[in-house]
């Protein structure tokens, strides 16, 4: 197996090992309080996506064609339009609800 | 192979080869769109439990450590069948895909059997909203790895009577994207479902 490409994956698979532990071990142990706790699960959720762009599916902005990059911000606006709208729309349907 | 050296034929193949690929990041992309409003439609759902069973009562998170691993390791092993496909060593990929179909099948297993032991218990994708939005979700993620199964079947078949062309070479190529994507999806599941939901 090629030298270069076999470092990468184990690289990204430590990487993505450490990423998933730490939150784990968070809840299992409650070692901390509970909002620490998710703002951590979060922070380490959205690393070892890169993670897995980076190592996994080789994402990067020399080699990787253009047109594959722009796709991928163009879904992420659109991720964050309709994901970030519903949110906006329930909660605050929610809220009038209750009040 | 040099782009100057290539011949007229090849230079169009290897072409559609690209195309192809573009074409199914882009079937990637549209699958990610799927995926996000899944996640918004649970996370919105979580409270809607309608006096049944929540997230704390039903989750195992060894189960979710273990499915974690499964699909972790089976990510990185199809890394491996992807460096032995550009080595040529068919072989190598043949078994490395082997190694890859059965953690996938492991996590499929693993699944399958939460899945009945939650219905068992009355809490199935019927009991509520909660349910519906969580059997929707990650059974969506189960079917999209089942079908990673399936694929990863076909494509070894071509491999032993093929052998490493161009074509199966390619198809690889996409399968591993396929495969990849279902991870990073995976992570968003355990970190939007099953850790919150035990916290």
């Amino acid at each position: 197996m090629e030298q270069h490409g076999l470092r990468n994956y184990l690289i990204g698979f430590v990487l993505a090992v450490v990423l998933s532990a730490i939150p784990f071990w968070l809840v299992a142990t409650h070692a901390l309080p509970p909002q620490r706790t998710l703002l951590i699960i979060g922070i380490a959720a959205v690393l070892q996506v890169l993670v897995h762009l980076r190592f996994f599916l080789h994402l990067n902005f020399t080699t990787t064609p253009k047109e594959n990059l722009l796709a991928l911000v163009f879904t992420a606006l659109l991720i964050f339009i309709m994901v970030g709208g519903s949110f906006w729309i329930m909660f605050d349907l929610h809220q009038r609800m209750m009040t | 192979m040099s782009v100057a050296h290539m011949s007229e034929h090849e230079r169009e193949e290897a072409e559609t080869r690209e195309q192809r690929a573009l074409g199914f990041w882009l079937y990637l992309m549209g699958d990610a769109v799927i995926f996000a409003l899944l996640f918004a439609t649970y996370a919105i759902m979580i409270p809607g439990t309608a006096g049944g069973p929540t997230g704390k009562d039903l989750f195992d998170l060894n189960n979710a450590a273990l499915e974690t691993v499964l699909l972790l390791v089976s990510s990185t092993t199809f890394g491996f069948a992807s460096l032995s496909v550009r080595t040529g060593n068919r072989s190598a990929v043949i078994g490395w895909l082997a190694v890859t179909f059965l953690l996938g099948a492991g996590f499929v297993f693993l699944e399958v059997r939460e899945f009945a032991g939650m219905i068992a218990k009355g809490a199935g994708p019927d009991r509520s909203g909660f349910l519906s939005a969580f059997f929707t979700l990650v059974g969506t993620h189960g079917v999209h790895v089942t079908m990673g199964l399936l694929w990863i079947l076909i494509l070894s078949a071509q491999v032993m009577l093929k052998g490493l062309t161009a074509p199966v070479a390619s198809r690889l190529y996409r399968l591993g994207l396929f495969w990849h994507f279902l991870d990073i999806a995976w992570v968003g599941i355990f970190s939007i479902v099953y850790l919150p939901g035990l916290l």
